[in-house]
């Protein structure tokens, strides 16, 4: 089921195991048949971990979303609710048991709270009068999710929001926490570097935790050699930027949640032949994406304009294999053959998935809109007028274009320009203010906060330099055959991820003046392994470093970062772990002030 | 205005900018176009067993059977099955479900608990000496969670609440234990810990000694902000912010309570409230224009639902209106008065030259605004207009703040017809750009016109076999290009 977690450098499902164990024994602790209660938002994140049939295994016969009211009726022993710990949930569950009562009172309660029990929600349940009713309360530690092969996260969609505008550092005690469990499994990280004020408290809690559990040595051989903290505030323009590989394009067209997309149903349509197409379907197409489909991880990571030829190359190859049957002349044969058509049925599937994703992405990528915002952007990445105002975002409020996209592309000319200049900025402002609505106020308020959309405080603009020196802008990015990471946005190389090559060869050192321009401290750990788990490294073996990216990453440094670790002579190979998987569009959207009320 | 045309054409000849195109488009159509038929064959070639073709089992709707969310859907239908249709199973929506909004778990999300009768709050409650700040380690015999009263230090304190252990503050009675306290749940970084010792304070300390402390341990101010916050305890949070003399933060959270009020005077006058508060200058211009909007929309909409009702208005009769005004942006409200209003004179409340000065809209947004709510109106009179009034000189040309090509496509959005567009794609400055809008509006006059100003004889002798056979401009092309006085440059 989720052997695409154990192909990797890291066998991943060594931690999903571990969490479908914890999951087992608290179920069986509530013994006898079960009716499970979601909190709706939580059966994403653990479709990543279990499926129904293993709470089927253990007698779970109903599953119902958590919502006000009297509880459906259900046959069953034991009822359980699986909340996060808000306190409004806690008021809806109230309401649950207090209906029961009144029923017939034979079911048992049990509460199981993701990722932790909350003493202020226990406190809600006990005013409400309800506690009591619950036989087991217990917490059940989701962290660090395996998501794919090479990728964890934590999916906290708020983390960015809650450490950079509220100064709430809850998230960073998770990914603390996560990271513990981590070693737990994995062994000791030796060395810990880290850029930014997050990063520096995490690597703080993690040390501190490591010193309270003193007394047991972890004896496993560590499998990470290096951990890289990383705040997402050090890198601000990345997300901005439209991604331009395949995965980072069907995200930012219709957005992947917890591995899943959805599409326009029309491409997909299964015509048979002799059936006239009468009922389309009306509903998105659902599909899910990760490595364990054999093509997808093979063009996910490429530049969208390689994406054709791919495949392309894949049809020929799957023809020529159906093609294999004329061949097939003996009973032999004919048996190799037939024993061969269902995988080859299920690439042949594969494929006419992937190139009607491509056909819907190339409508996009071809028009003139989509053309047109790319040229802006890359006028900003590459400093040119970011001092301006500029005509074509002028262009796009005037025709009311969405406002996130307004948002991005502001955003994105104050940060290349480190600032904007005053009267630039009151400018934007005060035309989307009229346009879209003065209560944006707050909205264009929490963009300041958050260092994304800021009046020039210095005469000074750094950015010009930093790009020189991490070589951010590459003039012939080879989209085709790349040979640099900056092919995921077809020229510019995003920011996080060559601090991350800087730090494997030559070393943040070398770029120390950079390093001091960028928000926050950068600093180096080590700990201690205890006498025997140090490594002896083959001659030519790679090492292998976990990068943690606070406050979100995007596909496209994902793939930036998979094109590092398949580099022949990098020498390093890359384990990528994020609080959640964002575009700019989702990441501003977190920041607005109550978004669903901006006009359409 | 636009970056001039000749200008950005340069910049992409020499350009170092790579835009992202698809190199070889034919090519890489023709591609997909491959690929997709060399699907399409082989489905043909497996027709028979082409049922179980994928891996997965996958629902109708598309996840995979078996997953989760499609559990919960399944398990939950088939007990309400009778009443709907066996295909589709899908819980009962008609009672909203919990907001996915907001990820996880963390104080941002944890306060957000529906009020009972009277507002609730948590020091009401704390304040019942019955009641203990505590948790039941319900894994555990009852017998054994009698110890929460035992002697932990402020450390182990805070320790124990962050593995969820039983705890009691109530022992810290002393400032500097309270303080220890809360320095080392700072230190834990654990948002939930923090809280409830923030709590504990709230409770025991007086408001003054509390600001005082908080002020030097910004991350417990913060959380506390954030807690008010999400308890609505306004009263408090202001009087700290006033405290710390936080004046802006205060302007702004005022403000913000503007959106829940759903009573369009109320709201307005809420907003009037709002103008004294001590908002930086730029954001104090933007809620008075705030407030003298909606005030403005609440007349308007009176005005003019009432000429609706009376049925007297043509345009109300031709164009009923499909919302209210009111809360629109002042942009709309602008196309609204140039829809419904535009003749009317300057000293109304809905006259646009009215809204255009109050507001100070720039030239550019006024014009783009009045073009698309006069073309949708068909009124090109009006749009002839906007073009030549500023003519006060006599000039009989038209000028216009923003480019033509942007015009052309306003008013083709608005499907004008081709003699309007015609008109306008002939002032279009630079040639290329005029003979494509020309090409793709069928303006065959224009397209001559550059041709012949070109004195390009070979794309003129192109064109005109893309035109009718024996039409007025084949006639046209062939007098131009049997003059003798035109001298060709090719």
């Amino acid at each position: 089921m989720a052997a695409h977690l154990s192909y990797g450098r890291v066998n991943l499902n060594i931690l999903r195991e571990a969490a479908r164990k914890e999951l087992r024994e608290f179920l069986d602790k509530c013994s006898g048949s079960k009716a499970i209660v979601w909190d709706e938002y939580l059966t994403g994140p653990f479709g990543l971990i279990a499926q129904y049939s293993l709470l089927k295994e253990h007698e779970v016969e109903k599953m119902f979303t958590l919502k006000s009211g009297r509880l459906p009726s259900a046959d069953v022993k034991n009822i359980i609710f699986f909340v996060r710990p808000r306190l409004e949930l806690m008021d809806i569950i109230a309401e649950n048991v207090f209906s029961e009562d009144k029923l017939h009172s034979s079911r048992e309660f049990h509460i199981l709270f993701v990722p932790r029990r909350s003493m202020l929600c226990e406190q809600r349940l006990k005013e409400q009068g309800v506690l009591g009713s619950f036989i087991n309360i217990d917490e059940y530690i989701l962290d660090l999710i395996p998501y794919d092969g090479d990728l964890l996260s934590m999916e906290y969609e708020s983390a960015f929001r809650e450490c950079y505008l509220e100064n709430d550092q809850t998230s960073l005690y998770h990914t603390a926490k996560g990271l513990m469990t981590l070693q737990a499994l994995y062994g000791t990280i030796p060395q810990i570097y880290g850029k930014g004020e997050c990063a520096r408290h995490v690597a703080n809690m993690m040390l501190r935790m490591k010193r309270e559990f003193a007394g047991s040595q972890n004896q496993i051989l560590p499998v990470f050699d290096t951990l890289l903290l990383l705040d997402r505030n050090v890198d601000l323009l990345t997300p901005l930027a439209t991604q331009l590989t395949y995965e980072g394009l069907i995200d930012e067209i219709y957005g992947i949640n917890n591995g899943y997309v959805k599409l326009p149903p029309e491409k997909f349509a299964q015509k048979k032949q002799g059936e006239a197409s009468k009922d389309l379907p009306t509903e998105p197409k659902k599909l899910q994406l990760n490595s364990a489909e054999e093509l997808y991880a093979e063009i996910r990571d490429k530049n969208f304009n390689a994406v054709g030829a791919a495949l392309s190359k894949k049809a020929k190859i799957i023809s020529a294999a159906f093609e294999e049957r004329h061949n097939a002349k003996t009973v032999g044969e004919i048996k190799q053959f037939v024993s061969q058509l269902p995988h080859m049925q299920a690439a042949r599937s594969s494929l006419a998935n992937h190139t009607s994703i491509a056909e819907l992405i190339k409508d996009i990528t071809t028009s003139e809109a989509f053309f047109d915002n790319l040229t802006v952007e890359q006028e900003f990445m590459t400093g040119v007028d970011t001092d301006k105002v500029n005509t074509y975002i002028e262009d796009c409020i005037a025709q009311k274009d969405p406002l996130i996209k307004i948002l991005r592309l502001v955003c994105m000319q104050s940060v290349c320009n480190n600032g904007l200049k005053q009267k630039v900025f009151d400018y934007y402002k005060r035309e989307i203010l009229q346009t879209y609505g003065y209560e944006h106020i707050l909205t264009l308020n929490n963009l300041e906060k958050g260092g994304l959309l800021k009046p020039q405080t210095s005469s000074r603009n750094n950015y010009p330099t930093i790009r020189k020196t991490l070589k951010l802008w590459m003039e012939d990015a080879n989209e085709q055959n790349p040979n640099d990471i900056s092919y995921v946005y077809s020229g510019y190389a995003p920011l996080s991820i060559r601090l991350t090559q800087v730090l494997a060869r030559p070393g943040w050192r070398s770029i120390e003046e950079v390093l001091k321009m960028l928000p926050g401290p950068h600093f180096e750990e080590r700990q201690q392994l205890p006498a025997g788990l140090h490594k002896k490294r083959q001659q030519g073996e790679n090492r292998t470093t976990l990068v943690f990216f606070l406050g979100g990453v995007t596909y496209a440094e994902i793939a930036a970062l998979r094109f590092l670790s398949q580099m022949e002579d990098s020498g390093m190979e890359y384990i990528i772990a994020t609080t959640k998987l964002i575009n700019g569009t989702t990441w501003i959207k977190s920041l607005m002030d109550r978004p669903e009320c901006q006009t359409p | 205005m636009m970056k001039s045309k000749p200008d950005e054409e340069d910049y992409w000849n020499s350009s170092k900018f790579k835009a992202f195109t698809f190199d070889d488009e034919d090519d890489e159509f023709s591609r997909l176009k491959e690929s997709k038929q060399a699907v399409n064959s082989i489905r043909r070639l497996v027709e028979e067993d082409d049922d179980e073709d994928d891996v997965e089992k996958v629902s109708w709707s598309g996840e995979p059977v078996g997953s989760i969310s499609w559990s919960v859907r399944e398990t939950a239908a088939s007990n309400q099955r009778t009443d709907r249709e066996p295909a589709f199973p899908k819980i009962n929506a008609d009672t909203p479900t919990v907001s996915r909004s907001h990820s996880g778990y963390s104080l941002s999300s944890l306060f957000k608990g529906k009020t009972k009768t009277g507002s609730f709050q948590f020091s009401d409650s704390l304040s019942d000496s019955s009641v203990r700040l505590y948790a039941p380690e319900l894994r555990k015999p009852k017998s054994e969670y009698k110890d929460y009263v035992s002697d932990w230090s402020p450390e182990e304190t805070v320790h124990r609440m962050q593995q969820g252990k039983a705890v009691s503050l109530e022992k810290f009675r002393s400032l500097q234990d309270k303080l220890l306290l809360l320095d080392f749940s700072i230190s834990a970084h654990d948002g939930n810990v923090i809280t409830a010792v923030l709590i504990y304070l709230k409770r025991t300390l007086s408001k003054e000694v509390l600001f005082r402390e908080l002020e030097s341990r910004q991350t417990a101010l913060r959380h506390f902000i954030h807690y008010l916050t999400e308890t609505r305890d306004q009263r408090l949070l202001l009087e700290l912010l006033r405290a710390l003399g936080r004046t802006e933060d205060i302007a702004l959270l005022q403000y913000k309570e503007h959106l829940s009020i759903a009573d369009e005077n109320k709201r307005r006058d809420f907003l009037k409230s709002c103008l004294s508060l001590p908002f930086s200058p730029e954001d104090s211009a933007h809620v008075q224009d705030h407030y003298t909007l909606l005030e403005r929309q609440i007349i308007i909409e009176a005005t003019d639902r009432q000429a609706e009702r009376g049925g007297k208005v043509e345009i109300f009769q031709k164009f009923p209106r499909r919302a209210s005004i009111l809360n629109m942006p002042l942009i709309t409200t602008l196309y609204y008065c140039c829809f419904y209003h535009y003749t009317e004179s300057e000293g109304t409340y809905s006259s646009p030259l009215n809204v255009r000065q109050t507001f100070r809209i720039s030239e550019k947004q006024f014009f783009v605004t009045a073009l698309a709510a006069r073309a949708k109106l068909k009124a090109w009179v009006d749009v002839d207009a906007l073009f030549t009034s500023r003519n006060w000189l006599g000039f009989t040309r038209k000028k216009s703040p923003l480019g033509f090509h942007r015009v052309v496509d306003i008013l083709q959005k608005n499907s004008a017809p081709t003699q309007v567009l015609q008109e306008y794609v002939g002032l279009v400055d630079d040639a290329e750009l005029r003979i494509s809008l020309a090409q793709k509006h069928k303006c065959h006059d224009i397209i001559i016109n550059t041709y012949r100003d070109l004195k390009d004889r070979q794309q003129l002798l192109g064109y005109r076999g893309k035109v009718e056979r024996g039409s007025v401009e084949e006639r046209k092309i062939n007098e131009l290009l049997d003059n003798p006085q035109i001298r060709w440059k090719n």
